[in-house]
C-alpha cells in the first residue's frame, strides 16, 4: 500500500543523522577538501551512529536493527547533504557488510561479521571500478578462474575507498556467466598474495578527502570459502540495484544541500535594486530544484521499498540512478549559476559540491561509493 | 512507514481498469475523427466487465491510500482514452467546486448534476483574476453578462459554474462563483472548439447577455467582499489543490500509453532496454527509453504523493503544483520522444501514438500552465506573495 510516511523510528534516525551532517560534516568538509585529509575521528564519530552495526542481526552481536534500504535511502540522503565525499569514507565498510548480509552464507557471516560490532571504526571495502574509459559494469574485466578447490582473481580495480586501512576488500569479478547476472564477489584479506594497493591515493577532480586506491590482482588465489554466497554465489542484479539506489540517494543529499543554500543567497543577493530571487529567471529554477528534488526522492523512494520487499528492484534503481544522474548535476549546475562568481570561488561550498556531483554521478557512480 | 508498492488486491483492481481502457480504446480514433459526435455514457461492452471503481469501493482499506488509488484509476481510464469510457461517470469540474465551496443545500441540490466550470475568458486565461463577466445584484437576483470559453464538457453539462466579478475595483476578492443551470434565459451556448487533441472531449464557448439568476445561487453564499485577502479565490485554489494532481494523472495516464506502445514495438523489433547494462551498454535509444520511463514514473509519484497528502489531511498546495508542473511537462515531453523513437511509423494514423502526443499537449496548458505553477511554486517556496514576484 502507498505511504510516504516514515516511521517514527524512521523519523529519529534521519534526524539524528541530520544533526550529526550539520554538527561533524558540514564544518569540516572544507579543509578535508582543500588538505586531501580524511581526520580518523570522524570515522570514529560516525561509527557511533551505528549505523553499519545497527543493521547486523544481534545473534552476530550487532544491533538487530534489520537491514532496511528505506531507512538507508533517509540516512543516505542525510550524508549526503552534510558532505558525499566524508558519507562515502563513513559508509565504505558498509559497502562490505551490506553484500554479506544480503549474500554471505552462514560460515561467512559467522567469521566476517563480528569484525564490525566492536566500537572503534573497521575499515572494509568494495573493488568494483576499472581503468577502462568504457568501464561498463555488466562487462567486467577483473575475471575469477577455478583454480585448484579456490578461484584465482586476476585485474585491475580502481577507485577502491580506504583500500590501504580495510581488513578486506569484497572484489567484484566476471564468473563463468556474462552480463550482470554472471558477476562474482570474492571476500580478500588486504594482505594477500598477489594483491597490491597502490602506495600513493588517486587524485580525482571531487572527492578529494577520500583515499581511494588503485588494486592491483595478480592471480591472487582464494579459497572455495571467499567466493560470498558460496555455491549460490550472488544475486549480481540486487547488488547493482542496491549500489545505484544508495548512489541516487547521496546524490539526492547533495542536491538538497545546493538547493537549501542557493534559496536563502537569492533572496538576500540584491541586483538592479531587488532580491535577484524576485527574477523569474532566477525565481524558476528555484522552483525547478524543488520539483526534481522531489522527483528524485519519490524514485529513490520506491527503488528502496522494491529493495526493502525482497523483489526486484533493478528497473526501479535504474530509473532512479539515471534521474539522479541527470538531475543532481544539474542542481548543483544552476546552484553555482545562481551564486555567480561567488559560487566559483572556494569560499563558498558550491564549486565543492559542482566537484562532488560530477564524480558522483559518472561511471554507475558506484564509483564514488 | 514509506511504502510506494502495491497490494496485490490494488494491483488487480488497477487490471481491471486496464482491460476496460483497452476496450475504451478501439473506440479512439473514431471520436478523434469524428469531433462532432458524442461518446456514449455505456459502451455496449460494459455489461461484460465488473465496475473497478465498485471494486475499490469494497477495498478494505477505506483510508488515506483511497486518493492515491483514485488517482492510479484515472491515469489507467486514459491510457485506453482520454474521453472514451466504458460507463461515463457524472460530473464535471464545477461538481468540484460544487463541493469544496458550495453551501449544504448547493450540494444536495445540484450535486447530482454535471456542472461545468467557466473561468476562462477571450480575454483572460491564466491571470484568472483579471475576469470580466459582470454580476450585478438587482432585486433578488444577479444579472450576468459577459462571455466565457474553453468550457470543459460545456455541451453536455446540465449547468455550470461561472466566475464573474461583483465589483472590478475590489480585483480578485470581488470575484465570486454562481451556478447557471442550462436553459436560463439569457445563457447561450455559441459554440464547440475545433481543438489539437482531446477532439471526442466537448469544449464550449458561452455568452450571457442579461441573464437573471435567483440570488441563492452565489456558490457559498457569502455576498461580502473581504478588504484584504483572496476572498473568493481560495475556494478556487481549494478546487485546484484537488484538480491538479488529477490532471497531471490524466495526462500521464496518456503518456504511459505512448511509451508502453513504443515500449512494446521497438522490442518486437528487437531494441530492449536491460535494466542492468550500464552507460556503455545502452545504445542511444535505450538510454532514451529510460529516460522516459524515470520522467513518468517521477511525475506519477509526484501525483500519488500530492493525493496521499491531501488523504493524510495534510497541506498540499505545493505538491499540487508540484505535480501539475512535473506532470505537464512530462506528459507533453514523453510523447514528443516516443514519436522521434518510433520514427515515420510514430506519425501515422494507423496507430493512436500520434494522437496521444495531440491529446497531451493540454496537460501543461488547462488548471494552469506550466509556467503558473512554477510561479507558485517559486511563491510558496521563497515565502513571496503575488506582489513580491510576479
Amino acid at each position: 500500500m502507498i505511504s510516504f510516511g516514515p516511521t517514527e523510528e524512521q523519523e529519529l534516525v534521519r534526524d539524528t543523522v541530520r544533526e550529526f551532517a550539520k554538527n561533524e560534516m558540514r564544518e569540516i568538509a572544507r579543509p578535508c577538501d582543500e588538505k586531501r585529509e580524511l581526520p580518523s575521528d570522524f570515522l570514529q564519530k560516525s561509527w557511533e551512529l551505528g549505523l553499519v552495526a545497527g543493521a547486523i542481526p544481534e545473534s552476530f552481536g550487532g544491533g538487530g536493527i534489520g537491514r532496511s534500504p528505506v531507512t538507508n535511502a533517509l540516512v543516505l540522503e542525510e550524508l549526503g547533504c552534510g558532505d558525499v565525499p566524508l558519507a562515502a569514507a563513513a559508509l565504505a565498510p558498509g559497502l562490505f557488510v551490506a553484500p554479506l548480509l544480503d549474500f554471505g552464507t552462514d560460515e561467512q557471516k559467522k567469521s566476517l561479521l563480528p569484525l564490525f560490532v566492536g566500537s572503534s571504526f573497521h575499515a572494509a571495502t568494495l573493488a568494483l571500478l576499472e581503468p577502462t574509459f568504457s568501464f561498463e559494469v555488466s562487462s567486467l574485466r577483473t575475471v575469477a578462474e577455478p583454480k585448484g578447490s579456490g578461484f584465482s582473481l586476476s585485474g585491475k580495480k580502481r577507485l577502491v575507498p580506504l583500500a590501504s586501512t580495510a581488513s578486506h576488500l569484497l572484489v567484484v569479478a566476471r564468473g563463468a556467466r556474462d552480463g550482470v547476472a554472471g558477476l562474482e564477489a570474492f571476500i580478500v584479506p588486504r594482505d594477500a598474495k598477489g594483491l597490491a594497493i597502490a602506495p600513493e591515493a588517486e587524485r580525482t577532480l571531487g572527492f578529494q578527502c577520500l583515499p581511494r586506491f588503485s588494486v592491483e590482482l595478480d592471480r591472487v588465489e582464494v579459497p572455495a570459502s571467499a567466493r560470498l554466497g558460496g555455491d549460490r554465489g550472488i544475486d549480481g542484479a540486487r547488488l547493482l540495484a542496491m549500489l545505484r539506489t544508495a548512489s541516487a540517494a547521496l546524490g539526492l543529499g547533495l542536491a538538497r544541500g545546493v538547493y537549501e543554500l542557493a534559496l536563502p543567497y537569492a533572496r538576500e543577493r540584491v541586483a538592479f535594486g531587488q532580491p535577484i530571487a524576485q527574477k523569474q529567471a532566477i525565481a524558476f529554477m528555484l522552483a525547478e530544484m524543488q520539483v526534481e528534488l522531489n522527483s528524485l526522492r519519490h524514485l529513490v523512494w520506491k527503488a528502496a521499498s522494491l529493495l526493502e520487499h525482497g523483489v526486484d528492484a533493478s528497473r526501479a534503481a535504474t530509473l532512479a540512478h539515471v534521474y539522479a544522474t541527470r538531475e543532481v548535476m544539474k542542481i548543483a549546475d544552476n546552484g553555482l549559476q545562481i551564486f555567480g562568481g561567488h559560487g566559483y570561488i572556494r569560499e563558498y561550498p558550491v564549486e565543492m559540491w559542482y566537484r562532488n556531483a560530477r564524480a558522483l554521478t559518472v561511471n554507475e557512480s558506484v564509483a564514488a561509493l | 512507514m514509506i511504502d510506494l508498492t502495491l497490494s496485490e488486491k490494488d494491483e488487480q483492481i488497477l487490471a481491471t481498469v486496464r482491460e476496460e481502457a483497452l476496450v475504451c480504446r478501439k473506440y479512439a480514433r473514431y471520436y478523434d475523427d469524428h469531433e462532432e459526435e458524442f461518446a456514449p455514457d455505456t459502451l455496449p461492452e460494459a455489461k461484460d466487465f465488473k465496475n473497478p471503481f465498485a471494486l475499490l469501493m469494497k477495498r478494505d482499506e477505506l483510508d488515506s491510500s483511497m486518493g492515491v488509488m483514485s488517482m492510479l484509476v484515472t491515469a489507467g481510464q486514459t491510457w485506453g482514452d482520454y474521453t472514451v469510457r466504458m460507463r461515463r461517470g457524472t460530473g464535471g469540474l464545477g461538481n468540484a467546486a460544487l463541493r469544496a465551496s458550495g453551501t449544504p443545500e448547493q450540494q444536495s441540490r445540484w450535486g447530482g448534476k454535471t456542472l461545468a466550470m467557466a473561468i476562462t475568458e477571450p480575454g483572460c486565461g491564466s491571470d484568472s483574476k483579471a475576469v470580466q463577466t459582470t454580476a450585478v445584484l438587482s432585486g433578488d437576483e444577479w444579472v450576468l453578462n459577459g462571455e466565457k470559453i474553453f468550457v470543459t464538457t460545456g455541451c453536455r453539462a446540465e449547468g455550470v459554474v461561472v466566475w464573474a466579478t461583483i465589483d472590478k475595483s475590489a480585483g480578485r476578492a470581488g470575484i465570486k462563483s454562481f451556478i447557471v443551470m442550462k436553459g436560463t434565459p439569457g445563457f447561450e451556448v455559441t459554440h464547440k472548439e475545433k481543438k489539437l487533441g482531446i477532439r471526442a472531449d466537448d469544449t464550449a464557448a458561452y455568452v450571457f447577455r442579461d441573464c437573471r439568476i435567483p440570488r441563492d445561487h452565489l456558490l457559498g453564499g457569502d455576498e461580502s467582499i473581504p478588504k484584504e485577502g483572496a476572498g473568493g479565490f481560495k475556494g478556487v485554489m481549494k478546487t485546484f489543490n484537488m484538480t491538479r494532481p488529477a490532471v497531471a494523472a490524466i495526462g500521464l495516464g496518456i503518456a504511459q500509453a505512448a511509451l508502453d506502445f513504443t515500449r512494446d514495438a521497438l522490442a518486437a523489433e528487437g531494441v530492449e532496454v536491460d535494466w542492468n547494462a550500464g552507460v556503455h551498454g545502452r545504445s542511444a535509444v535505450q538510454q532514451k527509453l529510460i529516460e522516459i520511463e524515470a520522467d513518468i514514473e517521477a511525475a506519477m509519484l509526484c501525483v500519488l504523493h500530492a493525493s496521499w497528502l491531501s488523504g493524510e489531511s495534510k497541506s498540499n498546495n505545493l505538491e499540487a503544483s508540484i505535480s501539475k508542473a512535473k506532470g505537464g511537462e512530462i506528459a507533453r515531453t514523453a510523447t514528443q520522444r516516443c514519436i522521434e523513437l518510433c520514427g515515420s511509423l510514430g506519425i501515422s494514423l494507423d496507430h493512436l501514438l500520434e494522437k496521444w502526443f495531440r491529446d497531451c499537449r493540454i496537460t501543461d496548458i488547462y488548471e494552469g500552465t506550466g509556467q503558473i505553477q512554477r510561479l507558485i511554486i517559486a511563491r510558496d517556496i521563497l515565502g513571496y506573495s503575488a506582489a513580491e514576484l510576479s
